[in-house]
């Protein structure tokens, strides 16, 4: 028993707490991870409920889902709203990075303080307001009002992944292409943009996750045959139970891991 | 195109182009603000703009002028009153269920070596790429009254009725502190990690137990990580929507659906916008405070 009260070394919990402490730790990792996890098994599901383990499997809820053509609009307006906000969100968040970083000391604070708005205001104001203004304007039920919410929501993300890349970017390389005759233009894509291009494709990765994401502005700028993916499974998920809906999941979750992996692959490797 | 002419010049064209930097410098100023401008008009149009134009709705009474009659009505309407009593319960709840179970999680992440930490940071950062929906779809199945949960207990015998864990405020807790917990383990380990640990051998040199040093080194020191942790829960928790709505089955209420339900239901708008203004208010001054601590944080260390 007395190796219970023993520490590793002087600075250490006792074996006993730190027993205590790793346990504890695991059960709450599986408790993060398995909710995702499950839903894959389920999705295979012969059963008409949900149940785990499956009794017996077949692939009836993904053929569900892809013989619906509903789910699959909702599908291609989601994809296609994210991929153009993924395009417009980085080239826009990035030109704002770059400009607060060469740009003037004094305006580099306020700017960037802008730019972190998007993530202080409570989703649901952001949603009625838009309607509002999206009215008037035609943007409802359209990719480009989707696109407009979704750039607005993934700019924060953009701006700040992409500054930290800066951040750790030597701007004299851009200085010494310059005073070789380069445009600052030519600079940037040809010095800097190159160096820092893991940061700037981690935003697109995260800005297609955010408008991928996103309900509940979707919900009310977009309906009918302009409803997004989420949209079209937040009502259904209100409604009933659908085992539809596991298989759907499935399928993002596949999609999470692949984008992981690309980003896994793409990533500069200093050991290497 | 390089030829020997070219080659023979390069002073001139040095100083040249020196000039010239120096002189754009001067309109770097302009620059920065060009390069921001559509990324400052896209937040203008789509959030400036839409929560503005709420403001101005929250003021104006059913009769199509200026008063302050939706924010009475906020004030003295009994429903309202419940409606904030249950969005700061359940917001207080999950904050103090995030911590109790994330300090512990953000220690043992802190403590171990940097190979094991980045694989135990998996599990933390896997919620963080699967959908919001995916994630209270899955506690939905696991919780409901035929889950794996209750199916479970029943089978070791630790229950003799199902538990009602889903459509519920069990369930809405659940939900919520497993969205939110990454958001409080995240800036808690980057803290943590920053903490000397020369300070706890120190401590240990001059005879502190273990114990001790981790209680007055360790903790005081992980403080401001901690509170602007707990902070950011907190006003996520605010203004949440998802969850609450699928696994509060319809009886836990919180301020954004009751904002939702009075466009979309009631077509109440002024009714909606006002208690808009209300949680954005809350949200900013609680947003101000973590800002606070977060510089302190910074400045004590």
């Amino acid at each position: 028993m007395n190796w219970f009260k023993q520490s590793v070394t002087p600075t250490q919990i006792t074996n006993l707490d730190r027993l205590w402490l790793y346990s504890f730790s695991i059960i709450v990792l599986v408790a993060l991870v398995a909710p995702t996890l499950i839903v894959v098994p389920m999705s295979f599901s012969d059963s008409q409920y949900l149940e785990f383990p499956p009794r017996t499997y077949s692939f009836r809820w993904y053929l569900s889902y892809l013989q619906s053509p509903e789910w699959i609009r909702a599908t291609v307006v989601s994809l296609r709203a994210a991929v153009i906000t993924s395009v417009v969100a980085t080239v826009i968040g990035t030109a704002a990075a770059y400009g607060i970083r060469v740009g003037s000391k004094l305006l580099a604070a306020p700017i960037s303080a802008i730019f972190i708005l998007p993530m202080a205001v409570p989703a649901i104001l952001i949603a009625i307001g838009s309607l509002f203004i999206f009215v008037p304007l035609g943007l409802v039920n359209t990719t480009a009002g989707l696109v407009l919410a979704h750039t607005m929501l993934a700019l924060p993300f953009v701006v700040i992944v992409t500054t930290a890349g800066l951040a750790s970017y030597d701007m004299n390389q851009e200085m010494v292409a310059r005073s070789l005759g380069a445009t600052r233009a030519r600079a940037f894509f040809t010095v800097t943009l190159p160096q820092i291009k893991f940061s700037v494709m981690t935003s697109a990765l995260f800005a297609f996750f955010v408008s991928f994401d996103e309900v509940i502005i979707a919900m009310f700028i977009s309906n009918g045959t302009g409803g997004t993916l989420n949209r079209k499974m937040f009502n259904a998920l209100r409604d009933q139970v659908d085992p539809t809906i596991a298989a759907i999941s499935t399928c993002l979750i596949a999609v999470s891991i692949t984008l992981l992996v690309l980003a896994q692959i793409f990533r500069p490797r200093r050991d290497a | 195109m390089v030829d020997a002419l070219s080659m023979q010049a390069p002073s001139s064209a040095e100083l040249i182009n020196h000039a010239g930097l120096h002189r754009k410098s001067r309109v770097e100023t302009a620059m920065l603000f060009g390069l921001s401008l559509p990324g400052i008009v896209v937040i203008f149009v789509a959030l400036v703009l839409p929560v503005g134009l709420m403001m101005y709705l929250s003021f104006i009474g059913a009769d199509g002028s200026l008063s302050l009659e939706n924010y009475m009505r906020i004030w003295e309407s009994p429903i309202y009153g419940k409606v904030f009593g249950i969005t700061f319960t359940v917001a207080f709840a999950t904050t103090a269920i995030v911590v109790l179970v994330g300090y512990p999680l953000a220690y043992f992440l802190s403590q171990l070596s940097d190979r094991a930490s980045s694989i135990a940071m998996i599990g933390v950062l896997m919620p963080f790429w699967t959908a919001v929906l995916v994630r209270t779809y899955a506690w939905l199945i696991l919780l409901q009254d035929g889950g794996i949960i209750n199916d479970t207990l029943m089978h070791l015998g630790v229950i003799s009725e199902r538990l009602h864990l889903a459509n519920n405020l069990t369930g809405t807790l659940i939900g919520m502190s497993h969205v939110m917990l990454p958001f409080l383990v995240l800036p808690l380990y980057a803290s943590m990690k920053s903490i000397d640990p020369n300070l706890m051998s120190a401590a240990s040199n001059l005879g502190a137990r273990p114990s001790r040093a981790f209680w007055d080194i360790f903790f005081p020191l992980s403080m401001p990580g901690l509170l602007s942790g707990a902070l950011i829960v907190f006003v996520l928790c605010l203004g949440f929507y998802v969850t609450p709505a699928v696994l509060g089955g319809g009886r836990v209420i919180m301020i954004a659906m009751r904002i939702e339900a009075n466009v979309s239901i009631y077509s109440n708008w002024g009714a909606a916008s006002s208690l808009g203004m209300v949680l954005i208010a809350i949200t900013a001054v609680l947003l101000l405070v973590a800002y606070q601590i977060s510089k302190l944080g910074g400045g004590a260390k």
